[in-house]
């Protein structure tokens, strides 16, 4: 496979409209990885500063998940129509376009690699429309991860019919495809994403039967000072609401769908009431007709990157693994900052908050000089600790409660991709004694498969965490944050690429070069 | 109110890609899952254990759920791929490498 380092950037050049002389800039001083809200506004602020920045995304577009919307050749004359808050998006991306910034869309970083301080070389797949799929290489002098968070599933029985569809996925199909599940959808699990994905959805045409919660809401008053401080996520929330509202759609609380329908695709569900420990309440149980379910249970932060280089992290007030930065969002490995979801879930406005104070403490690095007033770097400070505070409040009142695994058959498939069911897990544990996800999945292949554990792995970490296989919140907190090598698939052609000496790039990043244990957790930030 | 009328789309007049022979409307933009769902298809894979169906889940490229056969090619995420004037999309059965071990 040739080394198409130059052919990418004419590609992502031209798909912008613009040519790029190849190479002419690298290594970058900054390139950031994730065209979400963060690094958006990452990549305009080291721009404006002077650096020279590289953004790369797997997307064809800026806009991350949050900001995701339909292809140009859609031409879509009010894409706004599904966003809250979209002028601060459509600010970053004119600052991008008039910024100098050399955009990669459609770039799957799957390993970044320290050379030396103040080196590193990012490895990415790219794959030009009707073109062969080429391996590159960016070289940069410091990287800021903002690569964002995924969906964390807690499986049910009936949950790989199809029609059961992640309720981000289903927010990211209508976002960028124009497309529904079905008619009647069913909106449940926990976290504040479900109340935009049904908003969403009513607003583009979609009956809502039911938008079903399994914490109660009334948890946020008991953290009124990180409520208060939160206008903005209030007038969010209020936007979504009045969605609902003007639909009938009532959210139902303390509830959960236990069990989905059908035979070759969803038909109903059932619902039924939970007790504060989420355990599904006997005799509560009520069915549902419906075409689709959108099912989530909050996010977990996308780390991969960084857990590969040995980064420090942090537990998360839900029991997610999030990286431990220092208070100008730097990790443990000097030059490598991170902004966003990768630090703890907390919303578009901490995210592009974060990601400017990320790119001014770079700038600062890089060019010795300060690059932004005080008063402005201390207010910036400010408003991004007051949403972590409120953010930290959100976690805790939706952190799922033990007693979901209750809901589980043995026969439920916890691991999609190699179809394992909890029974097998729960067998692992019982009869050989597996204590965490690492040596469940050894035992019994669940997150061996294509997705690498990322849809199972909470759920397998919970499953595996106790004896009696009915954890603990606690249990599942206890284990270390999953490590991917490979961040995402690569053929094996582009790796002994990287090995054959005709093709040596400036380092190879052989996945034994990676550091051999997990990071330390807590380490101070 | 349909969600391409929401955002006011006009896009160009659509094409057509094929499904297991079938000829579906495409608008241009769409993933293959896209166009998929808007001709009402939420199944496009067979497990390679239980034999189950599946289609897109993560809607994002992450759970490889929506792996379809793209022109002969197996294992393509259909949410990631846009999909392209004739277009021939099968169901993946397995790992998608049933045909060339027979
Ligand atoms: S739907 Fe998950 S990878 Fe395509």
């Amino acid at each position: 496979m040739p080394d198409s380092t130059s052919d990418a950037h004419r590609t992502a050049g031209a798909s912008e409209g613009h040519e790029l002389p190849p190479d002419a800039r690298e290594p970058y001083d900054l390139a950031v990885i994730g065209a979400g809200p963060a690094g958006l506004a990452g990549a305009v602020t080291a721009a404006e500063h002077g650096l020279s920045v590289a953004l790369l995304d797997s997307a064809r577009q800026p806009g991350g998940q949050f900001y995701r919307h339909p292809a140009p050749a859609t031409r879509a004359a009010r894409p706004e129509a599904l966003h809250h808050d979209w002028p601060a998006f459509a600010d970053l991306r004119d600052r991008l376009k008039a910024g100098g910034v050399t955009c990669l869309f459609d770039h799957h970083v799957w390993t970044v690699a320290r050379e030396a301080e103040d080196d590193w070389t990012i490895h990415a797949l790219t794959e030009p429309p009707g073109d062969q799929q080429h391996s590159v290489r960016v070289r940069a002098r410091a990287i800021l991860l903002a690569t964002g968070s995924y969906e964390r599933q807690l499986p049910f029985p009936g949950w790989t019919l199809p029609g059961v569809v992640g309720a981000g996925g289903a927010q990211a199909m209508l976002k960028s495809g124009l497309v529904l599940p079905g008619r009647r959808v069913v909106v449940a699990g926990s976290g504040p994403l479900l109340l935009a994905v049904a908003g969403s959805l009513v607003t583009a045409g979609a009956e809502v039967p039911a938008l079903v919660e399994a914490s109660s809401y009334f948890r946020y008053t008991r953290h009124p000072r990180a409520l208060a401080a939160q206008p903005r996520k209030l007038t969010e929330g209020a936007h979504h609401a009045e969605a609902l509202l003007r639909h009938r759609v009532r959210p139902r609380t303390r509830h959960a769908v236990t069990e989905a329908h059908g035979t070759d695709r969803v038909e109903a569900v059932t619902v039924s009431r939970l007790d504060h420990e989420w355990h599904p309440i006997p005799g509560t149980e009520r069915r549902i007709d419906c075409d689709a379910l959108a099912v989530g249970h909050g996010l977990i932060p996308q780390i991969d990157l960084a857990t590969a280089l040995g980064c420090a992290t942090r537990r998360t007030a839900d029991g997610t693994h999030a990286l431990a930065l220092s208070p100008l969002q730097e990790t443990s490995l000097r030059g490598l900052w991170s902004a966003g979801e990768t630090s703890g879930v907390g919303g578009a406005q901490q995210a592009m908050a974060e990601g400017e104070l990320a790119a001014l403490a770079a700038a600062s690095r890089l060019t010795g000089r300060r690059p932004a007033p005080l008063p402005h770097l201390r207010s910036l400070r400010r408003s991004r600790d007051r949403m972590n505070a409120f953010a930290d409040a959100m976690a805790v009142t939706h952190a799922p409660g033990p007693g979901w695994t209750r809901w589980l058959t043995d026969e439920t498939d916890v691991c999609r991709c190699e179809e394992v069911p909890a029974g097998r897990v729960r067998e692992a544990v019982t009869e050989y004694g597996a204590r965490d996800a690492r040596s469940a999945k050894l035992l019994t292949r669940a997150g061996m498969g294509w997705c690498q554990g990322r849809v199972c792995g909470w759920a397998v970490s919970c499953l595996a965490s106790s004896p009696d296989t009915a954890p603990t919140h606690a249990g599942a907190q206890t284990s270390a944050p999953d490590r991917r090598p490979l961040a995402t698939p690569v053929p094996l052609g582009v790796l002994a690429d990287l090995t054959s000496p005709d093709r040596q790039p400036a380092s190879p990043p052989p996945a034994s070069d990676l550091p051999p244990h997990p990071p330390t957790e807590g380490q101070p930030s | 109110m349909k969600p391409t009328d929401l955002v006011g789309a006009t896009p160009g007049p659509p094409f057509t890609i094929t499904f297991d022979g079938r000829r579906l409307d495409a608008l241009p933009g769409q993933s293959i899952a896209a166009v998929l769902w808007a001709a009402g298809i939420l199944s496009w894979r067979i497990t390679r254990g239980g034999g189950r169906p599946r289609g897109a889940f993560c809607g994002i490229g992450q759970c490889h759920d929506c792996l379809a056969t793209v022109n002969g090619r197996p294992n393509r995420r259909a949410c990631l791929v846009t999909a392209r004037p004739g277009d021939t999309v099968t169901t993946q059965e397995g790992n998608g490498h049933a045909g060339f071990d027979e």
